[in-house]
């Protein structure tokens, strides 16, 4: 499983990094950054969920269509 | 200080966020808007706009096109001044000159350089309750969470990053009442109020010039967008954003979670029995308890839920009143202090996202962590000697509390 990070939106909230910094890292910028190219480690699926629905950007999605949050869903928020 | 307006007769058409009855009743006032008159609209300040909804809040905080950050908070005074750098750059600045503002003190304040001062500040935390102790033991038991601590808190941080002298606390709090607190009075009196921060401001750059250090203020006088160095103008803004931005809206946040926990025994016995938790439950309290909310001028003629916004209007954004709106947010009303998914706006939305966030959060979690461990059970004192900030900056400026042994 993947996730996804639209740099576009990101502004450095670091909600990301604070939840689930298995996942996430940030730049001397305060940005995220995805680690392991974005693959969500085993048994880390709910840190990764969490950090999806606690970004205020709606920055963040699960790359798989497969997955329950859909990507093209994550971003209508906005 | 005096306003120059007067009591508000109607919130939805006569509102006034510097009103002392709008902080003190702002759950019930955006409440009612939200069911009536979604975004409200006063005369005073030469014409603002109030939205209250979610959907309105988000809108305008990412159109850059027809809203600008020239200035950010509706005062009698309205800079003429074009962005896009402002007088308190990057708060007052537009794209693009913006990100370039921006990208030189984002460094500073990204999670990784604020990490390192956690133990500093929870040195600080630790001095004032150990004072208040003994203040307690003195006064029967009672202190001020506010007066006594939640203020002190963000003045000594960021006098310490700007390396500023940390004696000068008070001064400080003097500045932030008069630029965030004092906007609804003469034009004179908000001069003299900017003439007098302009003159600190400046004593402490020409001390910063003659005595380099490793501190924000020298940082700033060093920086450069590409090749070239900061004008003297943008100096000066930045060092007033910094001092201005991070003390009474922490203190408020600060202020506000304690006074949450003296009237929730639950929600406090939890949190004692449950400490892990205390990072989801500090996003819960911002979220409700968000003090911040920012404003923008018109840009260019706009439609917002059906209000006409023309050309220089104020329009007040308040990232609390969005928080608790029950389109975005379950149970929107209710604190749940272990409410997991928590997108609020607490620190505002798009570009200008608060510069400070990661500092901020830092110092409510271990201000609130502290303020526990020292004093497990307390509650609140006498409810009528709990007053509220006025204006855009919302929390408790007085805020008795008994502790229990």
């Amino acid at each position: 499983m993947k996730v996804l990070l639209d740099l576009e939106r990101c502004q450095g909230h670091n909600r990301c990094y604070a939840l689930a910094p298995e996942i996430f890292d940030v730049d001397d910028y305060g940005m995220a950054v995805l680690l392991h190219d974005g693959l969500v480690p085993e048994g880390l699926h709910a840190k990764a969920a969490l950090a999806i629905a606690n970004c205020p950007e709606f920055a963040i999605a699960f790359a798989d269509p497969n997955e329950p949050t859909d990507p093209t869903g994550a971003v209508e928020g906005r | 200080m005096t306003s120059i307006y007067g009591p508000v007769t109607d919130w939805a058409t006569d509102f006034d966020h510097a009103e002392p009855d709008y902080n003190a009743n702002a759950h019930e006032v955006w409440k009612e808007l939200r069911g009536t008159c979604p975004v409200a609209h006063t005369d005073r300040y030469e014409g603002a706009w109030l939205p209250v909804t979610h959907e309105h809040v988000s809108q305008i905080a990412y159109d850059t096109e027809h809203f600008t950050s020239r200035s950010v908070v509706v005062t009698t005074y309205r800079p003429l001044a074009e962005a896009p750098i402002g007088n308190a750059p990057p708060i007052s600045s537009d794209p693009p000159f913006h990100h370039d503002a921006r990208r030189i003190l984002l460094p500073a304040f990204a999670p990784k350089a604020i990490e390192p001062m956690e133990k500093d500040v929870r040195a600080l935390c630790r001095s004032l309750l150990f004072d208040m102790v003994e203040t307690a033991a003195a006064n029967g038991g009672i202190v001020d969470a506010a007066v006594q601590y939640s203020q002190h808190i963000p003045v000594s941080v960021i006098s310490l990053m700007l390396g500023f002298p940390a004696e000068d606390a008070e001064l400080f709090r003097g500045f932030v009442h008069d630029i965030v607190e004092g906007v609804n009075v003469g034009l004179d009196q908000r001069f003299a109020a900017f003439h007098r921060l302009g003159e600190y401001i400046e004593r402490q750059v020409l001390e910063h010039i003659e005595n380099p250090r490793n501190d924000l203020t020298t940082y700033l006088l060093n920086a450069k967008i590409g090749d070239e160095p900061l004008t003297v103008g943008h100096v000066r803004g930045s060092i007033v954003l910094l001092l201005i931005a991070g003390i009474d809206t922490t203190w408020s946040a600060i202020g506000s979670s304690l006074l949450h926990l003296a009237t929730h025994p639950d929600d406090r016995s939890r949190l004692v029995a449950e400490p892990e938790l205390m990072p989801t439950a500090i996003e819960e309290l911002l979220r409700v308890y968000a003090p911040v909310t920012m404003a923008r001028l018109v840009k260019e003629d706009v439609e917002i839920g059906g209000c006409p916004m023309k050309v220089d209007d104020w329009v007040l954004l308040p990232f609390p009143a969005a928080n608790v709106d029950p389109a975005a947010f379950e149970r929107a009303d209710e604190v749940l202090i272990d409410r997991e998914e928590n997108r609020h706006l607490a620190f505002g939305l798009g570009i200008h996202r608060c510069l400070g966030s990661n500092l901020a959060r830092l110092e409510v979690r271990v201000a609130v962590e502290e303020f526990l461990a020292a004093f497990p059970d307390f509650e609140l004192a006498d409810p009528e000697g709990v007053t509220w900030s006025v204006g855009q900056i919302r929390g408790p400026r007085t805020l008795p509390v008994r502790i229990n042994a």
